[in-house]
């Protein structure tokens, strides 16, 4: 909310001046009093039902009087005189906490939460020691709510975030609060997997110790005998902030990482819980040369012996969008631009660069995540956003509430009056249509949905086109009245918008798509708007790779296929991920020497003659680019101790050494030569403070200062304390000692501060304002600066083509979609089965069942799977979910024919 | 169709014949039923709510704010397309049965109040929101309505005067907050039956975000005859400042428990001992709670004041909803507090701390107080409760309700309570 007209409050003595109907509480944070609270969330508003933030509020000077207030629910008007100090006030505080432990059980030494527990602070802030209440405790009965989150209701002090948070802000259905009077009950009508993809968050939503994350309660490590790291979220495009943590060499939990503009305080269930991989003893972990049998090299070995490798001249080198751009640099330096080609296939490439080329050439801004909530009208062309990059689709169920907030402004309510918000708006919701193959997760929230090929979903998004620019934008072909009718509806819609917003991606595969999309945002800038577009790509560092740019895989195995190359040395890249399994065969068998470095197993590992074991995430630092073009470092949680992990980049580096080409020893030199290898990529340097950084000549800790164990935790092994690892490639250490204050947003490990135990410290301590940026501004450098005056041609549309066969449409798993997630246990509890989809009518002139297993074949696929049916998928396609364990590499838009052997 | 020559002296339970059917539609306009709502669709809405306030006609749940007031505050410049009336018949204060009375007894009495009310405020849709165990009152209000929809005094276009509205009878669940008018509003949305922030207020946002105005049916039983007989003489048949008459009620060992229609401002004491037959023989008066057992305790010292919502509130209670609670000598004091806190501590809907987690440790507290276990400090904490759930603490008035038998008990009986802490005598009286 912004507030032209500014006003004076007085608390205790002190004078503030603060916006004029901001919220009282927001203001006394801000200014760094310690006032306590547990029903008001910074992202989901006030209600007033905790009765906690209580502080006495006076008429004028002199009211000694006074009557005591919820500061949550208190505009600031001027001259509002409070006090915190007041004995009324600060009895209620504590009144409070003691009606809450007349039912909290005193367990805190053996529940989760406790030492980053939101009620242990609040506990003791308010001063409530002894205890009066000397009746039973109400019990509860706790449910199993799937592999992610935790229950311990007998915890609950019942201050409704759960609820407000999972049904109101998420959309989940499956929470609720039961029961009335001190045995309300937060949980499912019965026992079961929460639903919500964003069900994770209730871990960090929950005040207290109810909604635990059960993976990190598996292998439980109190808050402060973590080792964390600021760390960038591998499992899609949004890049997401996250802060992994790390005890005895295992990666034992991800929390959100505050983020202003992007994550903000919620990170998706893959993000937060598709860690575990990192933990799997069958990852690679020694380098091991495949020679008739296999053998584990040192690293010195295996440095030697792919450096011998490369000496013959014919060795190229693979790159990968789920690698660090370090890592694809150092890749390249390695063999040499000429030999480098990236890790995509010629059909993604091609997607992504034009991807790209729509972001970078404006006109429209690039939304952040806090953009997309902030937009007022929203068309969702092609891309399952809930799958593909589910925080978007968190931000768009935000989005549809601008229509509350207009109403909420109207009738004079502040936007932070979360209940009368509600009440006034009850259903209204502000535009949002979603043109997509098949149904979305987010379709109960679209004023209008539509459904069809990615062609026909151009189609709709021509036909808008030319409603909004007529003259040059001709009609679209063959739509029905319908169609027609919605491509008005949505016209209007964002004609009438003071934010519009396209989202669309490069999930379906279709160039047509993102072509209008970006003929949309061009039209609207047109018509004076200002439009935003949000494109989703594939992978963690998709837009990176494609700016670092290089030929295709297509092109790589071709040089293979005519001998021009040897050698394949393939960075942090499941070929078979990428093209046909035969395809990718047809090359590799002719190669004499495949060499692969990653810190998973891949198909493409089990055919490799020498693996190199790569760090994942968790064990390695570089930078990342976002689908909003925003360059962001993740850094090192840990060493680990078992095996030769070295993060990729450095296994290169030590090659380079040994075949006589230094590429530098640490990430710093990687990052400046990436950096300047393209006018684009100049400002990574800055996503970071580089390794030389320090405060008053001191790192930054990665353990927090109670760590504990340091002396002894090693002593099984020798009681000799080892030299702490020395990290040469950023600014922190694998120390508790150095500096803890003033931190640079990108580099701060540990959201902590003194009374402020919880991740709530990040709302209090290091937020710059309430919902704003951190103190120091949000970390990541933007490298794309669209020019919003940028009047770009409409692209052409090609010829369609009929489709003779079943076109192949990808649909995506949140679970199961993305590679690293999917070989983690708990993620992979949510992993569906292998299938493929038809719709019904499709289906039945094949005379295919429901269940039934069939074949397709065409494009050089065969397809052998259980077929579902999905009424809301086109006839004549063939939905194939993308990347699913099980399912084949099969290019979206390719033509597949039903190949016998059916039902 | 006959028109009465007289005004009645007690309008509301002028038609109702105890042990006896209600008179269905036909009997009821022979009984000069449905005058006052022809009358008001002659009127314009406005008049009508012009009409309601200076009758001087108080909301009759127990709150009294003045009924015209709060229709005045429903937008009536067009701006809204659907307003709604809704009958707060959610009658759970112990100790209260008017609405069932008057509902069982005269239901056409009822649906031509808020067929009156609705056109007064241009709502078209009126619901009912009746207490989930008054089954006889629910059976005799579907009949009325279903007779009024086939005579066209509910529908479309009421006889013939433009005027459409519907009406529809909800049952509640079972929760006394569904008597607070948000939670009412909540619970008819199909929502949990917590109370909302305000604003917004209901006028402006209430049922399903539109404009709603929540009467209790006595109030609404009112309107016809205000409308047929006038603001004047709405006035004339109450002894008060406030206009018309009241169902009075008294409940405990009185001889005759029950519930009669006074002009309003009528004195206790004339309740209780000339209407409930004063205290049962060989008991005398304590204290009552005049109003439900959300008030304060009165004692025999306030028996001659007139039971109206501003003597009352003088006196430090409230008047409520009219229906006494009587104490006497023989009951003990604490029991009967543990009781009605047990009631309230069941009843918290669970929004907020103070009442969620205080009620049931008053309660708990209060039974060991009962049963002579109670600890030095427990009188003091009891005290401390008052006020942390007394007004302003708390997000609706159901605590402090709660705390005001308690406060008051504790002001004027404060020694049985003492009889309670262990080591003294029991706090059983007698």
């Amino acid at each position: 909310m912004t507030h032209a007209r500014k006003v004076t409050i007085q608390m205790d003595g002190r004078s503030f001046e603060v916006p004029a109907d901001s919220n009282l509480l927001h203001v006394l944070l801000e200014k760094g009093v310690d006032l306590p609270y547990f029903c008001w969330h910074p992202a989901l508003g006030s209600v007033g039902a905790c009765r906690q933030c209580a502080v006495t509020q006076f008429r004028d000077d002199n009211d000694k009087t006074g009557r005591v207030v919820m500061a949550c629910m208190t505009p600031c008007s001027n001259n509002l005189r409070v006090s915190l100090d007041h004995p009324e006030a600060a009895e209620m505080r504590k009144a409070v906490i003691e009606f809450l432990m007349t039912n909290h059980p005193h367990d805190c030494p053996v529940c989760e939460e406790g030492g980053h527990c939101h009620l242990q602070d609040m506990t003791v802030m308010t001063g409530h020691n002894y205890r009066r209440y000397r009746y039973t405790k109400r019990t509860h009965r706790n449910q199993d709510l799937g592999p992610f989150v935790g229950h311990e209701m007998n915890r609950c002090i019942a201050c409704y975030r759960c609820v407000r948070y999972y049904k109101d802000y998420a959309g989940g259905k499956d929470l609720d609060s039961f029961g009335a009077h001190n045995h309300v009950y937060f949980g499912r009508e019965k026992d079961g997997v929460l639903e919500s993809e964003f069900a994770g968050n209730l871990v960090e939503v929950c005040p207290t110790g109810v909604f635990t994350d059960k993976t990190y309660g598996d292998s439980y490590t109190r808050k402060w005998d973590l080792q964390q790291a600021p760390s960038v979220c591998a499992h899609c495009s949004v890049g997401c902030n996250t802060m992994p943590g790390e005890r005895y060499g295992r990666l034992k939990r991800i929390e959100n990482r505050y983020h202003g503009e992007l994550n903000g305080y919620f990170l998706c269930d893959r993000g937060r819980y598709g860690y575990q991989f990192v933990n799997r003893e069958d990852r690679p972990r020694r380098a091991t040369r495949k020679n008739g049998h296999v053998e584990t090299l040192s690293v010195q070995e295996a440095t030697a012996a792919v450096s011998e490798l490369l000496k013959g001249g014919r060795a190229i080198g693979v790159g990968s969008p789920r690698a660090s751009l370090e890592a694809n640099h150092a890749l390249r330096a390695l063999v040499g631009a000429e030999n480098f080609y990236q890790g995509e296939s010629k059909a993604s490439a091609e997607l992504n660069a034009l991807a790209l080329d729509i972001l970078a050439r404006g006109p429209a801004k690039i939304a952040a995540i806090r953009d997309i909530e902030r937009a007022d009208a929203v068309l969702v062309l092609g891309e399952d956003v809930l799958q593909t990059g589910a925080r978007v689709a968190l931000a768009l169920r935000q989005a549809v509430r601008q229509e509350a907030f207009k109403m909420a402004e109207a009738a004079k309510v502040p936007a932070w009056q979360d209940a009368s918000v509600r009440i006034l708006a009850q259903d209204a919701k502000s535009p949002l249509f979603v043109a997509t193959p098949a149904a979305t997760g987010i379709d109960e929230i679209a004023t209008r949905t539509f459904r069809g090929t990615p062609t026909d979903v151009a189609r709709l998004a021509q036909e808008v086109l030319h409603l909004l620019d007529p003259m040059p934008a001709p009609r679209a072909p063959g739509l029905s009245d319908d169609d027609v009718h919605l491509a008005h509806t949505i016209a209007e819609a964002l004609k009438k918008a003071e934010r519009p917003l396209i989202v669309a991606g490069t999930g379906c595969g279709s160039r047509v798509v993102l072509q209008e999309a970006a003929n949309l945002c061009t039209a609207l800038a047109k018509l004076g708007k200002q439009p935003s577009v949000s494109l989703v790509f594939a992978e963690s560092n998709t837009v990176g790779a494609t700016l670092l740019g290089g030929p295709s895989l297509d092109e790589a195995l071709a040089r293979v296929d005519s001998g021009a190359a040897d050698t394949l040395v393939v960075l942090e890249n499941d070929l078979y991920r990428r093209l046909p399994a035969a395809r990718v065969n047809a090359a590799l068998g002719k190669l004499k020497h495949l060499v692969v470095l990653d810190s998973i197993p891949t198909a493409t590992t089990a055919q490799a003659e020498v693996i190199l074991p790569a760090g994942s995430f968790a064990e390695s630092d570089g930078t990342l680019v976002n689908f909003e073009g925003r360059a962001q470092r993740f850094f090192q949680v840990f060493v680990p101790n078992n095996g030769d992990i070295l993060e990729s980049w450095r296994w290169m580096q030590e090659i380079g050494l040994a075949a006589g080409r230094d590429m530098g020893d640490a990430l710093d030199a990687l990052t400046a030569a990436c950096a300047a290898s393209a006018p684009a990529l100049a400002p990574i340097v800055d996503a970071a403070p580089s390794a030389k950084f320090r405060i008053a000549g001191l790192r930054i800790p990665r353990q927090s200062h109670r760590y504990s164990g340091r002396t002894a935790m090693h002593a099984n092994k020798d009681v000799h304390e080892p030299r702490p690892p020395q990290d040469p490639d950023s600014p922190l250490a694998f120390s508790m000692e150095g500096a803890r204050i003033n931190l640079p947003p990108a580099e701060i490990p540990i959201f902590w501060a003194p009374r402020w135990n919880s991740p709530q410290a990040t709302i209090t301590r290091f937020q710059q304002e309430i919902n704003g940026p951190l103190k120091g501004g949000d970390p990541g450098v933007r490298l794309l600066q669209p020019d919003p005056a940028a009047r770009p041609p409409y692209f052409e549309r090609p010829a369609v083509l009929d489709h003779a066969g079943l076109e192949v449409v990808a649909l995506h798993h949140l679970f199961g979609s993305e590679e690293f997630s999917a070989l983690g246990e708990a993620v992979r509890q949510r992993v569906p089965a292998a299938y493929v989809a038809l719709n019904p009518a499709t289906a039945d002139r094949l005379k295919l069942a429901d269940g039934a297993t069939a074949a397709f074949a065409g494009a050089g696929v065969t397809i052998q799977l259980p077929v579902r049916l999905k009424a809301e998928l086109p006839e004549d396609v063939l939905g194939v979910p993308a990347g699913l364990p099980g399912v084949p590499t099969v290019a979206a838009g390719s033509e597949l024919k039903p190949a016998g052997g059916g039902a | 169709m006959t028109l009465r020559t007289a005004p009645p002296d007690r309008p509301l339970t002028d038609r109702i014949r105890p042990e006896h059917e209600p008179y269905n539609l036909r009997e009821y306009e022979k009984h000069g039923g449905y005058q006052g709502l022809r009358k008001a669709l002659k009127m314009a809405p406005q008049e009508v709510t012009a009409l309601v306030k200076n009758a001087g006609l108080r909301g009759r749940g127990g709150a009294g704010f003045h009924t015209g007031v709060k229709w005045g505050l429903v937008p009536m410049d067009g701006s809204a397309k659907q307003k709604y009336i809704v009958a707060n018949g959610d009658e759970m204060e112990p100790g209260t049965f008017k609405d069932r009375l008057l509902l069982e007894g005269d239901p056409h009495q009822f649906v031509e109040g808020i067929a009156a009310a609705g056109y007064a405020i241009g709502a078209t849709v009126g619901y009912v929101f009746l207490r989930a165990e008054y089954f006889l009152a629910a059976e005799r209000l579907r009949k009325a309505i279903a007779e009024c929809y086939a005579h066209k005094l509910l529908g479309e276009d009421i006889q013939g005067s433009g005027f459409t509205f519907n009406l529809y009878l909800h049952t509640s669940a079972g929760r006394y907050i569904c008597g607070e008018e948000t939670a009412l509003i909540s619970s008819l949305e199909g929502k949990r039956a917590v109370p909302r922030a305000k604003p917004p207020f209901p006028a402006q946002s209430g049922l399903f975000g539109k404009p709603t105005v929540v009467n209790n049916i006595e109030t609404l039983c009112n309107v016809p005859h205000i409308v047929l007989y006038g603001a004047e003489w709405f006035r004339s048949i109450s002894k008060s400042v406030d206009g018309g008459t009241k169902i009075y009620g008294a409940s405990g060992k009185v001889k005759r428990p029950g519930a009669w229609e006074l002009p309003m401002g009528t004195t206790a004491r004339e309740i209780l001992e000339e209407h409930a037959g004063g205290m049962r023989d060989g008991l005398k008066l304590r204290g009552f709670l005049p109003g439900g057992a959300s008030t304060d305790f009165l004692t025999a010292d306030h028996l001659d004041l007139a039971m109206d919502f501003d003597t009352i509130a003088k006196a430090g209670s409230r008047m409520g909803t009219g229906q006494m609670i009587v104490l006497d000598d023989h009951t003990s004091v604490v029991g009967m507090l543990r009781n009605l806190e047990k009631f309230f501590a069941t009843e918290s809907c669970g929004w907020f701390t103070p009442c969620r987690d205080g009620l049931p440790w008053t309660e708990r507290i209060l039974r060991d107080l009962e049963a002579g276990k109670g600890r030095p400090g427990d009188l003091e904490l009891l005290q401390q409760q008052t006020r942390l759930l007394g007004p302003g603490r708390t997000f609706c008035a159901h605590a402090p309700g709660a705390m005001e038998p308690l406060q008051s008990a504790l002001k004027y009986f404060r020694a049985d309570f003492e009889r309670g802490i262990a080591g003294t005598a029991p706090a059983k009286v007698a």
